[in-house]
This record gives structure tokens, C-alpha cells and sequence, in this order.
């Protein structure tokens, strides 16, 4: 069955016919949505979008940064105030998928896929919900929630720009330089307080159905020095608790054997 | 099921079309408006090779749904060439020996243009991240490579483009 394009001018008005549809899909910029309705998904029979600009918009608000749902990677990339996220949204797909590529589809996007949203679950970002009463959850909560059908508009993320540029890394491992779908990715955002790890908070892209905590990884560096012991013990602990998945670039197995030395690589912030 | 009035400006010259829902740009450029120059590859966004500008920047007109381009700016490589001469791009293609089969060229062509519009003079690290999201199967990327270089020379040579 073809399926059927519903525009809306208001986001409220979107989200509105989006709640009330369980055979419907928000488009963004459609690189995931598009290729389903190509291969003829069944799975979904309308198509909703808003030509509300302000879905696009950045703003900064002291040390928080709002990035609206639509904003690309490219407009990331563009924007002074997320500096700190550039790398991340570099690190999607090619040029032209990063011009199509949204913040908002990419916490929607399945596994292998998701290297932004990874980063934002480790700088612990809040998922802001439209709709009557939009309302703000955070985005743990949002991503264990998400494949459950409820069928939510995002508006916007909202991050705490880190203190310290310096306490958050990211990496991205792929086969295929410079642009490769993700074996994983990692996050981490180490913020020192008298020289010790204080509040760590490390994720992991596809090493899950949802980008994941890394909570043994958290535990052992939390209340350290970021110091070769301490990396070493977060490293030998790098998957625990993790189901990683068997997909096409590959196995559960293979995952779990690298994870540590890419951990590692990045906390020492030895990049290749 | 109801077609839907699509505008846009295709190579300088304005398009009225009538769309099918859920139609992506590349079919209603291929099939609506006759410019067979964006190939149809994989329909997935992996291979590049359906890359068209929309507003000057890279997109993929596969995984473009159609109707969210009215009023936009669309360019693909049937608007490179000015009568019979052919782009500084084209030129340096043919000479570089950029193209085997040909599939992958018109996706590579408007990923190098967006590039050059931007940034006359790249890096040879900057040309690889540019077509980095486009597949060739033929020629092992390094012709193409070098005609993007060369034409950036030429280019900038002759201020022409
Ligand atoms: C060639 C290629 C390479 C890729 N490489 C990468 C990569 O390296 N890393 C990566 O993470 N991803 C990658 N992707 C996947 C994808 O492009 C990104 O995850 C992207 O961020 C998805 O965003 P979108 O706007 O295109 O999503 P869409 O396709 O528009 O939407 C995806 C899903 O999210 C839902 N959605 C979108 N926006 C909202 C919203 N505001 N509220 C509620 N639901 C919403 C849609 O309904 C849909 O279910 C790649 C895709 C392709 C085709
Ligand atoms: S046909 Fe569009 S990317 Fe392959
Ligand atoms: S020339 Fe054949 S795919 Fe590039």
C-alpha cells in the first residue's frame, strides 16, 4: 500500500496527528524513512512533517545548548556553541547524509546506527517531549522507552555544555575510512574534580539496541585519577553487563574483544 | 491515490510537476521532469550516486521525499556544462581518466562541485572526505581523486565555473 504524506504547519498540530496514529512515521530527514518507504515497509502507512523552521533552531541558554529535533549534523557542525559536539556529528555517514541527518532521527535510528545519540547519553542530555504539556525526560529514560510504540514528536535535546572541553572524548570505530557504518562507538565525559574522576558517565554506540551505559566502566574510573591503572581496570570491565549485537560488520564476540583496547585508546587519548 | 503540485528550480529553469505521495526526488527527476542525469543505484543512501544539490549543498535525491523541495534549488550534473562547454570538472574527468563505467560520475561530479563552491582549492584530504560517501567500483578512487585536484587548478586558473 503507497503511503500517504501529511504535512503540518505547527509542531503541535504534527505531534497531535502523530500520538494519535500507530501506523504512522515522523520524517526527519528521511535518510532512514525514506529508505524504508523505497523498499516498501509495511510497517507504516503515513508520512507526517512540519514545516515549522523552529525545529531546526540552536540555542544556548548559559552553559545548556537546545538543539532543535530537525537541526542536521552539518548545522551542528556549523555551530559555534557545539564545538564540543562537532567531532561526533562529523563522524555520520558522508557529507550529503550529514546534510540530511537529524539530531532527532538519530535517537530514533537502530543499531548499528546511533553515534550521535551515544554522545548524548553520555553528557547526560534531556529529551524534550512536544505536545500539549511538552515536557523534558531524561534521555536514559527516553531511549529505554523507545522502541514501545509510543509514538512521541521530539521537539528538542537539551546538553550541559562540559566545564572542560577536554573531559569529553569520542570515538568512533568503523572498517571503512573515513566513512563506515560504526563497529561501536564510545563516549565518555570525565570531569576532574581535585584530580579525580567525578560523575563519569561513558556510553557506548552499538553495543546494544539503543546506545548504552557503560556502567561497570563508570564504576571503576569514578573517584580515580585517569591514570594507567585505573584505565586499565575501566578496560577489563569494558563490556561487562553488555549483550553486544551479531550484525553484518560484526559479531557479538568480536565486539566484546575490542571494546576494551578501543576504550582504552581513547581515555588515553591515543587516536589513531 | 492523489498526486500533489510540486515547484522547484531545476538547473536555473523553474519545474511544475504533479507528485505521487511518498515519491522520492530522484524518480520524479528521472520520470517527472526527464533529467536521467542523478542515478538510480541502491535507493539506500550507500552508494551516492543519485547526489544532487539542493540550495548548493550534497543531498541524496533517493532518500529526498519529493515534496519537501518546493521552492528549493535543485542542480545535478544535466547543469554543469554551458552549451558545449563542458564543465572545468567534466573536462578534467574525461582527461584523468575518472570515469570507467560511469555509474558512479554524476554522484561524484555534484559531491567535487559542492566541494569547489565552497573550498577553491582542497586538500587532497579534503577531496577523499568529500566523495567519501560515494561508491566507484571501477576505478579505484585515485582518478578521481586527481581530476578533482586538477580541475581545482584549472578552476582557479582560469576563473571559470
Ligand atoms: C549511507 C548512510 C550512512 C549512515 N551513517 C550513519 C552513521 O555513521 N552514524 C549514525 O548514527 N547513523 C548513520 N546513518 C543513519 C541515519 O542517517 C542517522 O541515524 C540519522 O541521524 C537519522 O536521522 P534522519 O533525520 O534522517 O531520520 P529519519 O529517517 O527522518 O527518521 C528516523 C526515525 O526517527 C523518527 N523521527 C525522526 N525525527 C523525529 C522526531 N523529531 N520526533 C519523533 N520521531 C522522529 C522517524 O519517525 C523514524 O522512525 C546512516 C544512514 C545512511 C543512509
Ligand atoms: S541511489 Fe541514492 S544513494 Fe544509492
Ligand atoms: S566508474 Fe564505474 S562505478 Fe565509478
Amino acid at each position: 500500500m503507497p503511503v500517504r504524506v501529511e504535512t503540518y504547519d505547527r509542531i503541535e498540530d504534527a505531534a497531535r496527528a502523530l500520538s494519535a496514529s500507530r501506523s504512522a512515521r515522523f520524517l526527519g530527514g528521511g535518510t532512514l524513512v525514506m529508505r524504508a518507504v523505497n523498499e516498501a515497509d509495511q510497517s507504516f502507512d503515513t508520512i507526517i512533517r512540519v514545516r515549522d523552521a523552529s525545529l531546526r533552531d540552536i540555542r544556548a541558554e548559559g552553559d545548556r545548548v537546545t538543539i532543535g529535533a530537525g537541526a542536521t549534523m552539518s548545522d551542528v557542525i556549523a555551530n559555534r556553541e557545539l564545538a564540543f559536539l562537532a567531532p561526533v556529528a562529523r563522524a555520520v555517514g558522508g557529507p550529503a547524509v550529514r546534510n540530511m541527518a537529524t539530531v532527532g532521527g538519530n535517537l530514533f535510528a537502530a543499531s548499528p546506527y546511533g553515534d550521535f545519540t551515544a554522545a548524548l547519553l553520555a553528557l547526560g542530555a534531556t529529551v524534550n517531549l512536544a505536545g500539549a504539556v511538552s515536557r523534558g525526560v531524561a534521555i536514559e529514560d527516553f531511549l529505554r522507552d523507545r522502541d514501545r510504540g509510543a509514538n512521541a514528536l521530539v521537539q528538542s535535546v537539551t546538553v550541559q555544555r562540559p566545564h572542560d572541553a577536554s573531559a569529553f572524548r569520542f570515538l568512533k570505530v568503523s572498517r571503512v575510512k573515513p566513512k563506515g557504518v560504526s563497529v561501536m562507538s564510545i563516549a565518555a565525559y570525565l570531569p576532574l574534580s581535585g584530580g579525580r574522576v567525578s560523575g563519569a558517565r561513558v556510553a557506548y554506540g552499538a553495543m546494544g539496541p539503543t546506545p548504552v551505559h557503560a556502567v561497570a566502566v563508570e564504576r571503576a574510573l569514578d573517584g580515580q585519577p585517569l591514570d594507567a591503572a585505573a584505565i586499565e581496570r575501566a578496560a577489563a570491565v569494558a563490556t561487562e553487563g553488555l549483550d553486544p549485537p551479531t550484525d553484518a560488520l560484526a559479531s557479538s564476540w568480536y565486539r566484546r574483544q575490542v571494546a576494551g583496547v578501543h576504550l582504552k585508546r581513547l581515555l588515553t587519548a591515543e587516536r589513531r | 491515490m492523489a498526486k500533489k503540485p510540486l515547484h522547484f528550480r531545476l538547473n536555473g529553469a523553474e519545474k511544475a510537476v504533479f507528485v505521487d505521495e511518498g515519491q522520492n526526488l530522484l524518480d520524479v527527476l528521472r520520470r517527472g521532469v526527464g533529467d536521467l542525469t542523478p542515478k538510480y543505484g541502491c535507493g539506500q543512501g550507500a552508494c551516492g550516486t543519485c547526489t544532487v544539490l539542493v540550495d548548493g549543498e550534497p543531498h541524496l535525491s533517493c532518500l529526498t521525499l519529493a515534496e519537501a523541495v518546493e521552492g528549493r534549488r535543485i542542480t545535478t550534473t544535466g547543469g554543469l556544462a554551458q552549451g558545449n562547454q563542458l564543465h572545468p570538472l567534466q573536462t578534467a574527468f574525461m582527461e584523468n581518466f575518472a570515469a570507467q563505467c560511469g555509474y558512479c560520475t554524476p554522484g561524484m561530479l555534484m559531491a567535487a562541485k559542492a566541494l569547489l563552491d565552497r573550498n577553491p582549492s582542497p586538500t587532497r584530504q579534503e577531496v577523499v572526505e568529500a566523495i567519501s560517501g560515494n561508491i566507484c567500483r571501477c576505478t579505484g578512487y585515485e582518478p578521481i581523486i586527481n581530476a578533482i585536484l586538477e580541475a581545482a587548478k584549472s578552476r582557479g586558473a582560469r576563473q571559470y565555473g
